[in-house]
């Protein structure tokens, strides 16, 4: 009787098709792992999973401009939906993921945790961002958000035999369920207050006002928290700097850049579409948030000395300016986070990648000494890593000054120019400590002459990995520079970007 | 038949650039040249500007980025010609004597050198306030390098930090004032986003907008010039420069910040140029005073110069803010002459501690007109021309911006003319320190050599050709200067009609 009622949803294989290259690429390179020879886990592993992630890129291409929903049941609106948001995060996964796996081609990490679950895990966590960026339904939001979270929970205890790591992976499993579990109460008196789970519905039951504020102000409220853990949004950030400092650090990459571009694209499908209408209620609270974010990001960075911790906080700091889009539910407010967080990756990816080479190179680990002098020792290093820190601190002829333009234009645009002043009050104090990099980097001596003086023990002083048996090779090398080649180019000839990030932003419809 | 702005424009940027994979004497020979073509076209741009005629010359006007509505928009007018000049000269001539000096990684100098001529071109052809601000803030970035790298070690990282954060802070705040105009304007007029300054000028904001607006930008423009009491970072600053990077620092960015006052603030925002006339001039007096007292009090020779300068660029705002046309054309004169005095005057200074065995303090120094008549005169020419001895054009520059502020507010004229006694003083207290006196305990007295003459004469030639003809540096510009301050001064002189009609009624037989 019960399975009669249930009805076989239609499947549209062609939207599908960048989530399934994803999956069947995890199962695919989990046998792959499981083969016997060296060579194979240790060169084709990594290189099956840049396939998984080029394919879904391609066929994420195919399908752009072909907005659909996906899994509609009778009656229901679907579970996904693909369209130009959803394939924006998608390739901005993507591409993330093809750096982090070019980060971990000869780390540390993946040798320890095998090469087959490590990538496979990757692909799985860039899954679960994929259907949170495209869910329309808030069973499928909860589905995406814990598939984007356990493997990475996972991911970041990989290194088994460093206290940090397993710290960091422990921390970040505690946190992150609590998160989780906020988010799903969140949703589920979003569902007791409007009765339904689809957004559409939501949406409907708001507008038509038989939504029951308390119950939905609760729900709103919960699932805003949940949220801001995972986008570490202050003052639900704490976890942020020591999981991102005790995992390895091609984790930490793809941890900082694709979760962050899943949760907002998460955000702005909960916010943006199904609680649209009640938008001057949510509002405020977030723009107040926002601001605490970014004030706290970055007032907590000027003291770090470990790069991964200054990231860590400028993470936060960046997710308080990308919630400035979403506050004013506006098309140039998605267009503005989607955009940002385009560049973002770009920036951050350059920035983890130079660490990693360092990590392998110096005995300092992520310490900030170890980029002193970097400027003339490896300037293929440096500028990409100078441009990354400007970039992050929007100075002109960057991809960062247009990303932050974007965004306090959106504020500006929506009325919330007191924000777009708060941007810029949080760019300035993030100067001190971006420019701090870039000093060490161009104006001290360099650390080269240290190298050789490793303490007696000839154990370095580390944060994830072995300068012995890692090299930091061509790959890493490759990885900063293109991405600070993106920065620099996307600072100059920003539109084709925009006009992606703007189709993005159409996408919603509601605009 | 006229060539295109963007080639003058990118053009010592380019040969910089490509000097950076070229052997060192390569390398500089092509930075020369690209910045001695610039300086050729601003000579023949000069002669073909032709004068009265309304609009822009050589106009450049393309859609950059299109969803943001920033256009490249370039153009020569009255306004900017003369000072396009100043900077293409100076930037080569300090080039040259950078080029006669070794350097430690010397390519990367001439690469910085060429990136900021590019920019403060520029910042100077710009008729977009996105693009300007964005040329704005990207000239700072070339000094950060220039004096990171090459400044004496110990100190520089934390002047040139201390210099970098005090003058993005006010960049930013004007990158959000010039966002929020943009956003204020397309909202008022109901077009789409546009940053030209032409159609920010169409249609006026209120006045309450105008007010906040204008105190960012003037926050922004007072810290690059540097004003008292935004000076801070001064000292600092211009200790840890090198001389030739110091030289244009100090005579063509500060010029920058004077011309933006005319360019952007008194045409698009009058009301509030009117409604904080008082407290500009007041501000500029300040500095004029301060200045002049700090500059007769310090014995550093850079010191002494930046003070001065400090008092130079009080006196252009008092220019500026007279809100007459009079005044406006003293402020570019003056403008143009502080750049040409303060120049040599750094070559001097970098001279005289050669002979002085590295000592930049005038207390080590002195007699040295003993040995070195030739030099001693070309000093006496650059001192007097900066005390502004009737006969130099600066004496003219000075004259027009009293004659100005005389009209609108005589008790701040009265009061500025302690700062024209001052400079006097200060002047005549380094030419007699430092050349006369009894031979200073550490100073071996040489006469200028041909390649020391080789940056100094040309310098001093300018000087005394202006001081001939001062007519040459302002003829062309002035239908332009009068434009630019045409809708302040007309505001300016309805509340000073109506103010004046409160105070002393007309008398019954005249109505």
């Amino acid at each position: 009787m019960l399975l009669a009622a249930v009805t076989k949803p239609t499947i549209d294989w062609a939207g599908v098709s960048p989530l399934i290259a994803l999956l069947g690429g995890s199962i695919v390179v989990l046998l792959a792992g499981l083969l016997r020879g060296r060579f194979i886990r240790e060169q084709i592993v990594p290189f099956l999973t840049i396939v998984a992630f080029a394919t879904t890129i391609g066929l994420g291409i195919w399908q752009w401009d072909d907005a659909k929903d996906l899994f509609v049941a009778k009656g229901s609106q679907g579970a996904l939906r693909s369209d130009d948001l959803t394939l924006m995060i998608t390739f901005i996964v993507s591409v993330t993921g093809i750096g982090a796996v070019l980060l971990s081609w000869r780390a540390l990490a993946p040798r320890e945790a095998a090469h087959g679950e490590y990538f496979a895990l990757m692909l799985t966590s860039a899954a679960g961002m994929v259907i949170l960026a495209a869910a329309q339904n808030l069973v499928s939001v909860f589905l995406g958000l814990e598939l984007l979270s356990v493997p990475l929970y996972v991911l970041c205890a990989t290194e088994m035999r460093r206290e940090r790591s397993l710290e960091s992976g422990l921390k970040y499993l505690i946190i992150g369920s609590v998160g989780s579990a906020t988010f799903l109460y969140g949703l589920a008196f979003i569902y007791g207050g409007t009765g339904a789970t689809d957004f559409r519905g939501i949406s409907q039951a708001i507008s038509s006002d038989v939504a029951k504020d308390s119950l939905l102000l609760t729900g709103i409220g919960l699932t805003l928290v949940g949220l801001a853990f995972k986008a570490s949004v202050a003052p639900f950030h704490q976890w942020t700097p020591d999981v991102y400092e005790g995992a390895p650090t091609p984790v930490t990459a793809w941890m900082a850049v694709a979760t962050k571009a899943a949760a907002f694209g998460g955000a702005l499908r909960i916010f943006d579409v199904a609680l649209i209408d009640a938008h001057r209620d949510w509002a405020p609270a977030l723009a107040t948030l926002a601001a605490i974010t970014i004030i706290v990001g970055n007032v907590g960075a000027l003291s770090q000395s470990s790069l991964k911790r200054l990231l860590a906080w400028s993470s936060v700091a960046q997710a308080g300016y990308l919630l400035a889009g979403v506050v004013v539910a506006s098309r140039v407010g998605v267009q503005a986070t989607v955009f940002y967080l385009a560049v973002y990756l770009f920036m951050n990816l350059a920035a983890f990648a130079v660490i990693a080479a360092r990590e392998r190179e110096t005995p300092y680990g992520d310490d900030i000494r170890a980029v002193n002098g970097l400027g003339t020792s490896r300037p293929l290093l440096a500028w990409p890593m100078t441009l990354a820190m400007l970039s992050l601190a929007g100075m002109p002829a960057t991809a960062g000054f247009i990303g932050k333009f974007t965004l306090i234009d959106a504020a500006a645009d929506g009325g919330y120019t007191w924000l777009g002043v708060v941007i810029v009050i949080g760019s300035m104090i993030s100067l001190g400590y971006y420019l701090k990099v870039v000093a060490a980097m161009w104006m001290r001596p360099s650390a080269a002459a240290d190298v050789a003086t490793r303490d007696a023990s000839g154990a370095p002083r580390l944060a994830g990995a072995d300068p012995i048996t890692d090299r930091a090779d061509w790959e890493v090398t490759l990885v900063a520079v293109l991405c600070g080649a993106a920065i620099l180019v996307f600072g100059v000839i920003p539109s084709p970007l925009l006009n992606l990030a703007d189709s993005a932003g159409k996408a919603l419809g509601l605009l | 038949m006229s060539l295109p702005l963007s080639i003058p424009l990118w053009l010592p940027a380019a040969a910089a650039f490509l000097g950076l994979f070229l052997p060192g004497v390569a390398s500089r020979a092509l930075a020369i040249l690209g910045a001695l073509g610039t300086f050729a076209w601003t000579l023949w741009a000069i002669a073909d500007f032709e004068r009265g005629a309304k609009g822009l010359q050589d106009a450049t006007d393309q859609m950059w980025i299109k969803p943001l509505g920033i256009h490249y928009k370039l153009g020569l007018d009255g306004l900017n010609l003369y000072l396009i000049a100043l900077a293409a000269f100076i930037f080569l001539v300090c080039l040259i004597w950078a080029a006669m000096k070794e350097w430690e990684h010397g390519g990367q100098l001439f690469f910085f050198f060429g990136l900021a001529e590019s920019a403060v071109l520029g910042a100077l052809m710009a008729q977009d306030l996105a693009l300007f601000v964005l040329f704005f803030d990207l000239m700072l970035l070339p000094f950060l390098f220039l004096a990171g790298i090459y400044g004496p070690e110990g100190t520089r990282v934390a002047a040139i930090t201390k210099l970098f954060i005090y003058t993005l802070v006010g960049s930013l705040l004007m990158l959000a004032a010039a966002i929020a105009t943009g956003v204020l304007v397309s909202q008022q007029t109901g077009n789409d986003l546009s940053f030209a300054f032409s159609d920010l000028q169409a249609s006026p904001l209120g006045k309450g907008s105008q007010e906040w607006i204008f105190l960012c930008f003037a926050a922004a423009f007072w810290v690059k010039m540097p004003a008292f009491p935004v000076h801070g970072w001064m000292p600092d600053g211009y200790k840890n420069m090198p001389l030739p990077v110091l030289a244009v620092f100090s005579a063509v960015l500060s010029k920058v910040a004077a011309y933006g006052f005319l360019r952007v603030v008194l045409p698009i925002f009058p009301d509030a140029a009117v409604h904080f006339q008082d407290l500009m001039l007041v501000l500029a007096l300040g500095s004029i005073l301060y200045g002049s007292a700090m500059a007769f009090t310090t014995t550093d020779a850079r010191l002494i110069l930046g003070y001065s300068s400090i008092a130079q660029l009080g006196f252009i705002t008092l220019g500026i803010f007279s809100l007459t046309g009079d005044g406006s054309q003293g402020a570019i004169l003056q403008s143009i002459n502080h750049g040409l005095v303060v120049a040599p005057a750094f070559v001097i200074v970098a001279y005289l501690a050669e002979r002085a065995h590295g000592s930049e303090d005038i207390r080590d120094m002195g007699g040295i007109a003993f040995r070195a008549p030739v030099l001693a005169t070309l000093f006496l020419i650059v001192v007097l021309a900066n005390l502004a001895m009737p006969g130099s054009s600066n004496f003219v520059g000075e004259f027009l911006i009293l004659f100005g502020v005389f009209h609108s507010k005589l008790v701040i004229a009265s009061i500025a003319f302690v700062g024209v006694g001052m400079a006097a003083v200060y002047s005549l207290r380094f030419l007699i320190r430092t050349m006369h006196n009894r031979v200073g305990p550490e100073v071996e007295s040489r006469e200028i050599s041909f390649r020391e003459g080789l940056v100094l004469v040309p310098l001093v030639t300018v000087i005394l050709f202006l001081a001939v003809y001062p007519q040459f540096a302002i003829h062309k510009a002035e239908p332009g200067i009068a434009r630019a301050v045409a809708p302040a001064a007309l505001i300016a002189h309805e509340e000073n009609v109506v103010s004046d009609a409160a105070v002393h009624p007309k008398p019954a037989s005249v109505r």
